[in-house]
């Protein structure tokens, strides 16, 4: 049953082959999407299951044994993520029914999509470390070539700003890479874990182990490496917005958080304290640069970067339950973020914009729209019983067993700021008065349609984070897991390796 | 039809009512059992990996607060169907009401500290939405906005407190936390905990500094104001103080802050009370006195004080939200609320002056009503305390002679004296209307009546759930000649005093207070503007669109974190061994650093391309000469191609050609960084080079080559055997730069 493992990476670059056969037929293109969506939706959840039943599940590529071919290796924290991944593709599949126009399906949205689903599964899954660096690539052209979908001016602009930028992180990634490859002589993480213990220079492993921090860190988008984020977010198509949000900087997260359990730990006082201020600075920026906008997508999109902050904290802090927290997070964040750009988009094709000047009188004429709204929106602010107040929770009581009160005023504080900005656009898009009365009273759900495709996946997501606030047992004894693995690396070292 | 409709609407809404009736009679069901043997446990595991749990604790306190809540509830229920009179969002109204009743009834009845903060934060959130009623008014959004990030401040506050204590005492029970007292008191954090509890009390109870959100929250409909902002959900901090006294309490920090704040929040209420005429501020003002005079005496730790707080709460909760639905009324018939454009209202409308007479003697504290009782024991209990019997004495005769004059005004001016003109005949409201009301302002005299019963009953068990001991809390209607007697004379004779010179007084107020310079709200207001204009900085420094500062930024970054973490560690500069080259190779490398020096010098931007050119290709060459023909071809291939495509580009560009000169201090800048950035990686490169490299991969590769793989050259079986993954990856890549290249051409011809 390991072939399980390639699965959710192979489906959807079949899916993406597949719907480059149909180029000029729109309608089967985005059938043969969606189905490839629904698969990949059921083998990441088999593969959760298989792992939740199993314990962590490896695959050597092409046979070759560990640490010599490629090893594929599915732990709780990577099969958690890509379950979320498939879900998250699944809804925005569903959602790109009303959105996608022929035009963008001609110019590759159904493959672009599936390739930067397939991407970062590979990137979850993978256990070597240069295979990591090929996903990190596919993700990057994959999803430039979704930001500049529909070749707007400020898409191009904000496309430019983010390609050139996170080519700064790979030239970082390959250098690290080269750099640590020639101190240990090998590229298989689990294989990684025990070379570096032999490495005697530590000012060396320091600065390499800085240099990963700063790769990834540009793609987590932490403080001070983020601009290609809010630069680019608010410009390519809701759904676009919508997959990118949810996956793309989690990505980042997961690598840091993967590297900095598994192989960087021979000094976690530099390393995660490096960590732990950067994220406390992350948070605060994040939720500072919210505050500067009266535009939906750019407030989501620095509370990305806000968030990613308290995600970074929860490794920094480096204890089981700040690692719980931090997965957890992780979870919560990419289901309600996704969620909120896809209702960003209801809300412009109901009110006409994203600036919130310009909208208006949704709780009054959407009460649907408005309920499904509220339920993300103030679980991102922390409210309980949602999902979002469970993970601030652990991370704060993290930080207060560590006697780390700063870092946990912080995260309180950036809590109560988070409600301001959402307080901000429930105040402006929904209970404001409608400024321009055409709108509102319009049907104009979906241009030509579509309204359900839109509310479906949105309803199912905000069903999701009610699950999750209202009976967060399961899924916090599935982080707990996660968290156990990473703090014990021996037994994704074992699973990988064999009895090393 | 669609009148039939409304009509069937406010109906199916008044029929709600029968969900706080129920409750209320449920709670009336626990009154014996709680009041003879204590309390009563339910626990429902919830997260148990978190160790929280549905945990449910009745005793005599929480039975207390459930009946009131579901009391008002009940009536307010019936009051608000006739009040919205069909209005769009009945339906809603009538959701987030009962909603927040259950949270309410949750919060006062929860074990768990966490899941009392669900329940406290689930109050947050519904008064946020029911204040915010009337959203397309801006007053509205921005009072909804101010309440929800006060309490939420104080939430967050309260939750550290919640963690905090949960790792003093090792559970999340308060039931267990209780006989934990005293190691509670003592440990390093005791301060912490009490001051970020009393934050989140204070906050959600409007104590001074934080009071100002309470009399904007009377944007909410008048039901609403009666029910949340006077009779229940404001009373959750004061729940909060009395549920923590016996963890907490007693103490000299808590004494004194709760005494201090009390009495500033008290008198200061009062004061402010004095100088509104909207009848719904005026209650606003005077409820932030009621709960001052609560906070106050449970600073006190003696039974009369504690009784005190309790008695008092019950008496506040009858008159207040009769007060708020007459409020309510006499807006709903008039039209205003304005104290001076009322008047002559008894006539038309008898039944609500009963309610509002009843209601104001009881909040007066005249004898025969449930205030005077209130009264009586608060003096009781101030006399009674060991700390500053003055102060908290003082504090309370002055603020209830204030209420008094305040009693006075609301009944005499709106339903005495002269008619004013109404731009309509003024009718008496419907009965769901003023029932509740004048039942509530009933109830206050029947328990003046009667207050050894409710002694008995409801204040002596709700004390003794959090004042464990046996004394008799003593609620009788007369106690003789003495102190307390003597203080409620002079406290009436005060008030009429207070009632005589209002009009000077509230001129004098509004004037003062419109002078002070500084206001908790204006600092609320600052923050808010401060929270924006520092994000707006801060976008204006850091995302300000250029790529230049992006870049400079991030490499800033990677050079300090990097060379800090490498140099902080170095044990001495790494030996640099001078490459063993040959001559051609040294003519290369002299080559390349030309061609870098060229780029970096000239300003024609052909030139620079072809200098790039000569690096890649020099490279090239330098892999070839070290025997790598695969990657020295691949390199060739790259850097050819990229000249072209990049110079093809050029060309096609308007303007391009040559480069721009930028500030000399910005080039400074940029070639320290990059030469900074150069030297580090170098010296990385150098440091990793002179270690000897493991080769235990190279030779598996080297040996199942041939063998096992079948292939010649080792580079192609590493491609498509041992890494195959990676080369299908990559596939996928250029694929990919293909499809996202195409779309982008191809969209800008169909153009």
């Amino acid at each position: 049953m390991s072939c399980l493992l390639v699965l959710p990476i192979i489906v959807p670059f079949v899916a993406a082959a597949a719907g480059l056969l149909f180029r000029t037929d729109f309608e089967r293109q985005q059938a043969v999407g969606m189905g490839g969506a629904a698969l990949h939706f059921m083998v990441c959840l088999g593969l959760l299951f298989h792992v939740c039943k199993n314990g962590i599940s490896t695959i050597q590529m092409a046979n070759w044994p560990a640490p010599f071919g490629i090893t594929l290796a599915a732990d709780h924290l990577s099969v958690i993520l890509v379950a979320v991944t498939g879900t998250l593709g699944l809804c925005v599949m569903l959602y790109s029914k009303a959105e996608i126009k022929t035009g963008m399906i001609a110019a590759g949205f159904y493959p672009l999509m599936h390739i930067l689903l397939g991407g970062v599964c590979g990137a979850f899954l993978t256990g070597d470390l240069f295979n990591l660096y090929v996903w990190f690539e596919v993700m990057l052209m994959a999803s430039f070539g979704l930001l500049v979908l529909g070749r707007e001016k400020a898409q191009l602009d904000g496309g430019v700003k983010y390609v050139m930028i996170n080519l700064f992180s790979t030239l970082l990634f390959i250098s690290g890479l080269g750099l640590l490859y020639g101190m240990t002589g090998t590229l298989n993480m689990a294989d990684l874990h025990l070379e570096i213990q032999k490495v005697s220079d530590k000012a060396l492993l320091t600065a390499v182990a800085t240099i990963f921090m700063a790769a990834f860190g540009i793609k987590a988008g932490i403080f001070p490496l983020f601009f290609w984020l809010p630069v680019s977010y608010h410009t390519p198509p809701v759904a676009v917005s919508a997959i990118l949000a949810g996956l793309l900087t989690k990505v980042g997260v997961y690598a840091l958080i993967r590297m900095f359990t598994l192989v960087f730990t021979f000094d976690v006082a530099y390393t995660h304290g490096l960590l732990l201020v950067a994220a406390v600075v992350t948070m605060i920026t994040g939720v500072l640069g919210a505050a500067a906008y009266n535009e939906f997508r750019r407030i989501l999109s620095f509370h990305i970067i806000s968030q990613v902050g308290y995600m970074v904290m929860g490794l920094a802090l480096f204890t089981p339950l700040a690692l719980t927290g931090a997965v957890f997070y992780l979870l919560h964040h990419m289901i309600v973020k996704a969620n909120l750009f896809l209702i960003s988009g209801v809300s412009r094709v109901a009110g006409g914009s994203f600036e919130l000047s310009r909208l208006g009188g949704l709780y009054r004429s959407r009460g649907f729209l408005a309920l499904l709204f509220f339920i993300p929106a103030f679980s991102l602010a922390g409210f309980p019983p949602l999902s979002g107040f469970w993970a601030k929770m652990m991370l704060i009581r993290a930080s207060l067993e560590v006697e780390a009160y700063v870092v946990a005023a912080a995260a309180a504080v950036v809590g109560l700021l988070t409600v301001y900005s959402m307080s901000k656009i429930w105040g402006e898009a929904f209970w404001k008065p409608s400024p321009e009365p055409m709108h509102t009273e319009s049907p104009a759900m979906g241009e030509g349609g579509g309204g359900l495709w839109r509310l479906l996946p949105i309803t199912v997501l905000a069903v999701i984070t009610i699950v999750l606030g209202f009976v967060p047992g399961v899924f916090l004894d599935l982080a707990a897991q996660a968290a156990h693995e990473l703090l014990n690396p021996d037994i994704y070292v074992k699973a990988v390796l064999g009895g090393v | 039809m669609a009148a039939s409709l409304k009509h069937r609407r406010e109906w199916i809404a008044r029929a709600s009512c029968v969900l706080p009736l129920g409750l209320f009679l449920g709670a009336c069901a626990l009154v014996p059992a709680t009041a003879a043997d204590g309390s009563h446990r339910l626990s429902l595991p919830w997260i148990p990996e978190l160790g929280i749990n549905l945990s449910f604790m009745l005793d005599g306190l929480s039975v207390f607060f459930a009946l009131i809540i579901s009391g008002i509830g009940f009536f307010v229920t019936v009051y608000a169907a006739d009040y919205l009179h069909g209005h769009r969002h009945t339906g809603r109204f009538f959701v987030f009401l009962h909603a927040f009743m259950l949270s309410m009834l949750g919060l006062v009845t929860a074990d768990n500290v966490i899941a009392l903060f669900v329940f406290w934060e689930l109050t947050t959130i519904f008064s946020y939405l029911l204040i915010g009623f009337e959203h397309e008014e801006a007053a509205s959004r921005k009072s909804a906005r101010q309440a929800l990030l006060v309490t939420g401040a104080g939430g967050l506050a309260l939750l550290v407190g919640f963690l905090l204590l949960e790792m003093i005492s090792g559970t999340y029970e308060i039931s267990r936390m209780i006989p934990q007292a005293s190691p509670i008191g003592a440990h390093p954090l005791y301060g912490a905990v009490l001051f970020l509890i009393f934050i989140g009390a204070f906050t959600k109870s409007a104590q001074f500094p934080f009071h100002f959100w309470l009399p904007n929250a009377m944007a909410a409909p008048a039901p609403i104001s009666a029910f949340l902002h006077s009779a229940t959900m404001v009373k959750g901090g004061i729940y909060l103080l009395a549920r923590f006294h016996p963890i907490l309490g007693g103490g000299g920090a808590w004494t004194c802050t709760l005494m201090i704040i009390g009495a500033i929040t008290a008198v200061g209420g009062a004061v402010l009370a004095m100088g509104q005429s909207d009848l719904k501020k005026i209650l606003a003002y005077t409820t932030i006195t009621a709960l001052g005079i609560m906070t106050m005496f449970l600073g006190g730790k003696t039974t009369p004080s504690l009784t005190a707080a309790m008695t008092f709460l019950l008496v506040h909760s009858l008159y207040k939200s009769a007060l708020f639905l007459v409020a309510g009324i006499i807006d709903h018939q008039t039209g205003t609320r304005r104290l001076e454009e009322l008047g002559g209202l008894l006539r038309p409308m008898p039944a609500t002056a009963f309610a509002a007479a009843a209601a104001c003697l009881s909040m007066a504290g005249f004898p025969l009503f449930f205030g005077f009782i209130g009264k009586e024991i608060m003096y009781k209990g101030a006399l009674a305390e060991a700390m500053c019997p003055e102060l908290a004495a003082g504090a309370a005769v002055l603020s209830n002679a204030l209420m008094t004059a305040v009693g006075a005004i609301l009944v005499i001016r709106p339903f005495l004296g002269r008619s004013a003109g109404y731009p309509a005949p003024v009718r008496e409201a419907g009965v769901f209307m003023w029932c509740g009301p004048v039942v509530l302002g009933g109830i206050g005299i029947i328990f003046g009546i009667v207050p050894d019963f409710v002694g008995r009953w409801l204040v002596g068990p709700a004390v003794h759930a959090f004042h464990f001991s046996v004394e008799d809390i003593g609620l009788s209607l007369f106690h003789g000649i003495n102190e307390p007697l003597l203080l409620s004379m002079l406290t009436l004779a005060m008030g009429l005093g207070f009632y005589l010179t209002h009009r000077r007084l509230f001129q004098w107020i509004k004037s003062a207070s419109e002078k002070i310079p500084v206001t908790a709200e204006r600092v609320y207001d600052g923050c808010v503007n401060g929270v924006g204009r520092l994000g707006r900085l801060q976008t204006r420094i850091l995302q300000n669109g250029s790529l230049h500062r992006y870049f400079f930024i991030v490499a800033a970054a990677f050079l300090l974190s990097v060379g800090y973490g490498f140099l902080s560690r170095a044990q001495g500069f790494p030996e640099v061994v001078p490459p063993d080259l040959a001559l051609r190779q040294w003519l290369w490398v002299f080559g390349i650093t030309a061609a870098v020096i060229t780029v970096l010098v000239t300003r024609i931007l052909l030139l620079a391309i072809c200098a790039l050119g000569v690096i890649g290709a020099g490279l090239a060459i330098l892999f070839l000469s070290f025997g790598a023909p695969d990657l020295a071809l691949t390199q060739l291939l790259v850097e050819t191609l990229t000249v072209v495509i990049v110079s093809m580009i050029l060309f096609r560009l308007p303007g391009a050609g040559s480069e721009t000169k930028g500030r000399l201090s910005r080039r400074l800048f940029d070639g320290l960084l990059a030469a900074g950035s150069g030297v580090l990686v170098t010296t990385l490169l150098l440091a990793v080079l002179s270690t000897e490299l493991d080769r235990t991969i190279t030779a598996f590769f080297e040996r199942n080559s041939y063998l096992v793989a079948h292939g010649k050259n080792i580079v192609n079986v590493i491609l498509v055997d041992f890494r195959s993954m990676d080369t299908l990856g990559e596939i996928v890549v250029v694929a990919t730069a293909g499809l996202a290249g195409y779309a982008l051409i191809q969209n800008r011809r169909r153009e």
